[in-house]
Parts: structure tokens; sequence; C-alpha cells
């Protein structure tokens, strides 16, 4: 009854992704990049992805968009099963769908110039009048904080990182797309050129009406701008629910060790001793049962023999766990 | 110099030639490490904080020039012979860097970089410098240490490499140790741990720390003192209590707003801070930060402030118009 009860799993999602699994072959070995991985996204919301590196979380971003094929799960865009998709029908698509990548200067073509860079989505899906397509590039350069005029004849390397992550933004929006994944949108910025960053991504959530799935490394980066958070831990989700409650009653001993380890820019808060509790296992052989368990303080046999299944402990807030803390 | 001062800078300044003109990447700082203290040193990308680390450590680029004094232990650096300063760098002045990746060399064992760290410095034989490599590599964490030392960099995590790291950095008892972003390319369940065992091994040692950062959160329960830089000075230096407590300057504070709270609402609009760094190819002739400032008045625009004592001990700003002091007074 509670799963009824939460307004995060809307009967109305805009995005359902339904037991993804990802793997990638390393020699003759199997990266578990993604073991089954269900969430859901509704209609205007952001949904906070974290988790540490090589937890699976790009690999997922990427799943859902297509552009990395999972092996087996669904990803459902409004109604539709994207990964039965092929060719020119999952091509019209992506133009409702778009990616903004983490190093926003690798991700603009270093010879072509901002104009096109940002028309090009627009000749990929055939709008074909010249005069329109400009009036798109000026509004979406315009809505992200540039001058056209400045802007559309220069090359990437005449901007700082922050204004080609507003360049990369103009790319994304300039489609008129409903949902967008950001991978890491801001890790590469500077502090005072990051919050500008999320400002506008948030600005223009509102504006255009977007779904986000937003992933990050960084807890407070996520809290700052997402509706609900998943953790995400070795391939596999660990706790979802909603920002506030999460952050304030995590129920995953993971998600408590990652709240716990983020330095607060406070002297008087004595940064908490950590418990070494080591490094996180190789995904090309995770360990059985629960994968955090070789990291867990709350660890016991029950937790090597089985797997813990995402379950309600609060409203809204789910928990794969078989010791959750609360 | 004082007594126990074991570090000191004095009007340093970096310049590098460029295309584009000379890029003053230092300009006149200032600093003391008194000896098992730790100084945060804390600016964005191109505030000139590695820069000074090089300074500091005579490790600048080949074509930049650098005038001012360092004095560490009683030595000028900028004095000493490229033979005595090897002689000082990795024995008494220690690095880490931020990708323990490219610190460590790639075709050799951690074994080899070790021990022969230890015996270049320490004057070792192979059997007390392999003995004193097992006990540095559990020194800092790492689990099967005899094992690790036939292991190659790329056969370990980046948490575990910049263990090692640290491991080499504190092999020979460095007097200081200079961390430049040591956790930046790391997890932050990583980081912790990391800094957790930079500040215990800190401790144990006596050793001083300056630790360069771009988050003001690695410094704040971590440090002693902090600097913090802006287009290449030093724009407000405190005791770290007092910086927090009573920050002057207004790119401090807005530094500092402009960080996503974990402990705030979602969707909380952040305060940032419009603008961006000026070119530093292109000095300005006030204040660097004026353009960016909400302060800012006539007088910004026109002179550069100087690094001035505040009110309270310790406690230096560059700022004609303060936070927290009413205009006009004290200056």
């Amino acid at each position: 009854m509670m799963q009824q009860a939460s307004p995060a799993v809307s009967s109305d999602p805009l995005l359902d992704v339904d037991n993804l699994v990802v793997e990638y072959p390393v020699g003759n070995k199997i990266v578990h990049a993604v073991s089954g991985v269900s969430l859901q996204i509704a209609r205007g919301e952001t949904l906070g992805l974290v988790g540490e590196s090589g937890c699976g979380k790009s690999t997922l971003g990427r799943a859902v968009l297509q552009l990395r094929r999972p092996v087996s799960g669904r990803v459902l865009f409004d109604g539709q099963d994207l990964t039965a998709m092929q060719g020119d029908t999952l091509r019209l698509m992506r133009q409702r769908v778009q990616l903004i990548f983490q190093d926003p200067i690798a991700s603009l073509n270093p010879r072509r110039r901002i104009g096109d860079i940002i028309a090009e989505p627009l000749i990929i899906s055939g709008v074909k009048d010249a005069a329109k397509r400009q009036r798109l590039v000026d509004e979406a350069l315009s809505a992200v904080g540039l001058d056209p005029a400045l802007v559309v004849g220069r090359l990437p390397h005449e901007f700082s990182g922050g204004q080609c992550q507003r360049i990369c933004i103009a790319r994304a929006l300039v489609l008129n797309p409903e949902f967008i994944v950001c991978d890491e949108p801001v890790s590469a910025l500077d502090v005072s050129i990051r919050a500008q960053i999320l400002n506008l991504l948030e600005e223009m959530k509102a504006r255009y009406g977007l779904t986000l799935l937003f992933i990050a490394h960084d807890l407070a980066v996520v809290k700052a701008v997402s509706d609900r958070v998943a953790v995400m831990y070795l391939g596999r989700l660990c706790e979802v629910g909603p920002s506030e409650q999460l952050f304030a009653k995590p129920a995953h001993p993971y998600t408590a060790l990652l709240i716990e380890a983020i330095p607060v820019p406070d002297p008087d808060v004595r940064p908490a001793e950590t418990v070494p509790v080591g490094e996180p296992p190789s995904p090309i052989s995770p360990p059985s049962g629960c994968r955090f368990r070789t990291r867990c303080p709350r660890a016991d046999q029950r937790c090597s023999d089985e797997v813990p299944e995402l379950r309600a402990v609060a409203s809204g807030q789910f928990v794969a766990c078989h010791h959750p803390l609360i | 110099m004082t007594e126990g001062t074991l570090l000191s800078v004095e009007d340093v300044i970096v310049d590098l030639p460029t295309p584009r003109g000379n890029l003053r990447a230092v300009d006149r700082v200032d600093l003391t490490v008194g000896a098992g203290r730790t100084l945060g040193v804390v600016g964005e990308s191109g505030c000139g904080k590695t820069m000074l680390s090089r300074a500091i450590l005579q490790l600048l680029p080949k074509k930049a020039k650098l005038s001012g004094r360092v004095m560490f232990d009683g030595q000028d650096l900028l004095q000493l012979s490229p033979e005595r300063l090897r002689k000082l760098r990795g024995r008494s002045l220690a690095v880490v860097f931020q990708d323990p990746m490219t610190s460590l060399n790639p075709v050799l064992t951690i074994g080899t970089q070790l021990i022969e760290t230890l015996q270049e410095h320490l004057e070792l034989d192979m059997r007390a410098a392999t003995k004193r490599s097992v006990e540095l590599l559990a020194a800092v964490g790492i689990p099967a240490p005899e094992q690790r030392l036939m292991q190659y960099p790329h056969q370990l995590s980046g948490g575990m490499r910049q263990r090692v790291a640290i491991a080499i950095a504190l092999s020979c008892e460095p007097k200081l140790l200079i961390a430049d972003e040591p956790t930046t390319a790391l997890d932050v369940t990583i980081q912790a741990q990391i800094l957790d065992l930079l500040a215990r091994e800190q401790r144990r040692r006596h050793m001083a720390m300056i630790i360069i950062t771009h988050d003001l959160g690695v410094v704040a329960g971590r440090t002693d003192e902090v600097a913090v830089m802006y287009a290449g000075r030093v724009v407000e230096r405190a005791p770290t209590p007092a910086l927090f407590k009573k920050m002057r300057m207004p790119y401090t504070e807005a530094l500092l707003a402009a960080l996503p709270k974990i402990d705030a609402a979602p969707h909380t609009p952040l305060p940032a801070i419009s603008g961006r760094p000026p070119d530093p190819t292109r000095p300005l002739k006030g204040c660097s930060f004026a353009p960016r400032c909400r302060y800012a008045w006539a007088q910004c625009q026109v002179e550069k402030p100087r690094l001035e004592e505040a009110d309270s001990p310790g406690h230096q700003f560059a700022c004609f118009r303060p936070i927290g002091i009413s205009a006009g007074a004290g200056a």
C-alpha cells in the first residue's frame, strides 16, 4: 500500500525502467555494470542518481537512451519500449530525449563553429528551413544566457568550461526535448561556475517542463536539484526515496556512509573518523548476495546468501537491505 | 622568521611567458607554515595555488620566472644548488599530487619505487629498505603489503595508488608535506579515508602540511590556518575557525555560499558568483574580484587592495569593502 501512497511512483511515469541489465565483455570476462535496475521517473520530476565511480550510474544513463543496448530488461519512455526500437523509429524518438556530458569541452567538436554545433541536431531531425534553424539556435543560446550574435561564429576553444557547458545545454534544448539525462554535468566545473550551471538547469527545467535524470557522485549537488534520489552501488540500486527524507533518514548503510563522508565546510563540525571500510570490489566478480556486504558493518550470513530486494521502509522510500537503519 | 616557522614564502612572484603575453600566475604572495601545523590553500582553477606549491618545491616549468624568497628550515631554496635541492626534496620536503596514476612510474613496481626513495635518501640497504617499505604500506592502510611490493600501479585502484604515493612521500619522515588536491580524483568515501590517513600520519610524525584544494569543505575541519587565493593573490588568510566565523573578503563569502549545502531543501537556488575570473594575461588595475563582487565601489576598480591585518590576530584580508566592517572604518 505504501507504494501507491508515494507521489514518486506515479501511475503515469514518463520513464519506466524495468529490470535493466547491462554487461560489457572484457577479454573473456564480463563486467556486470548494471544488474537488474528498476526505476521510474514521473513527468516533470528530477531523479538524482548517485554512486561512486564504477557503480554503473553512467552506464545506466546511456542504456536508458539506448546508447548502450541492455542485455535484458525494458525501458518504457512515454509508454513505448525503447529497447524494442531500431533505426528510424529510435532516431525519431531520440528527438525527445537528450544527454549532457561531464566534460563540456570534450563534448564539443573543436573544429566546428558554435552555431553549426547547435544547428546539427535540427538538421538531423529534418528542419530544412535555414532561417527557422537560425531562429531556434538563437533562442536556445539566449535561453542559456549567451548572446547569439557574439557566439555563433566562434569555436569551442574560445570559451571557458562553464560557457561550453552552457553551449552543451543549448544543444540539448534546441530540439525541445522532454527528457534529459545529465551525466555529471557540473563535476568538471569550479565551485563559482558550478552554482551558475545548476541554477541554469533548474531554470531550464521549469521553463521547458523538462524531466531529468541527474547523475552525479556529489550528494550535495544531487540534493540541490533532485525531487527524489536513487543510490547505486556496484550495479544495483541500494535505496530510492524523496531527497529530504533520504538525507535525513537514510535506510541503507551505504547511503549513510556516503552522507557521512561529505566534507562539511564548517570547522566546528569535526570530520568523523571514518571506519576503514575499504574499497568497492570489482564489478567483474561482484560479491554474492548483497554487493555492499564486504564493506558493510551490519553484514551477516544472510547478506552473502540472499540478494536483498528493494522494499518500502517509509512513504516513498525503498531500500534493498536485510538490516536497514530504519 | 619567527621561532617555530618551518616555511616562509616572502613576496613570491611567478611569471609565465605565454604567446598572449606574460601570465602572472602568483602575484606577491607571503605565507608561513609553523612546524607541525597545517595550512589550507583554497582557490579555483587558475588562481595560482598549484604554481605556488611548485614555486615552493622549485618544480616550476623551465620558462617560468620566479622572484621573492622561499625559506625552508633555515635555508633559502632559491639559492640552493640543484643537487642540494634534490637531496631536500623527497627527504624533508615531500609532495603528493592530485593524480596518483601520473605521479607513479607505470613501468616500475610499487616496491621498486618505494625502495629507490629509501635507498636514495636514507641510504638503507636492500633488506632494510624492503622491510621499511612493507611497514610504510601497512601504515597507509594497504592490505597484504608484501604482495603489493611486486605489483605495478595499474594493478591498484585509484585510492590504493594515492595511498602508495602517500607512503612514498612519508618514507623519509619529511618535515613538510605538500598535498596538492590529494583527493580530488577520488570518490567521496575514499576521500574521507585518505584525509584521515594524512591527518593521522601528520600527528604521529609531527609533520607540517599544506593542503591545496578547491574545496572549502576539505579544509574546514582539517587545517589550522587557511589562505584563500584569487587571481594569483592571497586575498584572505586567517586561523581556520576565525575564517569560517568571520570571513571578511567578499570572495571567500561568495565561494562558501555557492556550495550546494547538504542540509538545504532541494531546488533552493544557489547564490552563484556571476561572471568568471579575469584573464591572467590581462591584469586588472583594481581588485581582481571587483567585476564579480556585489559590494564593489569606485575605489575597487582603480586601486589594488593590499593584504592587511584585520581586527583579530592572524586574520588578514585584501579588500576595501570587507564584510562586517562599515565603510570607511578600519581603513
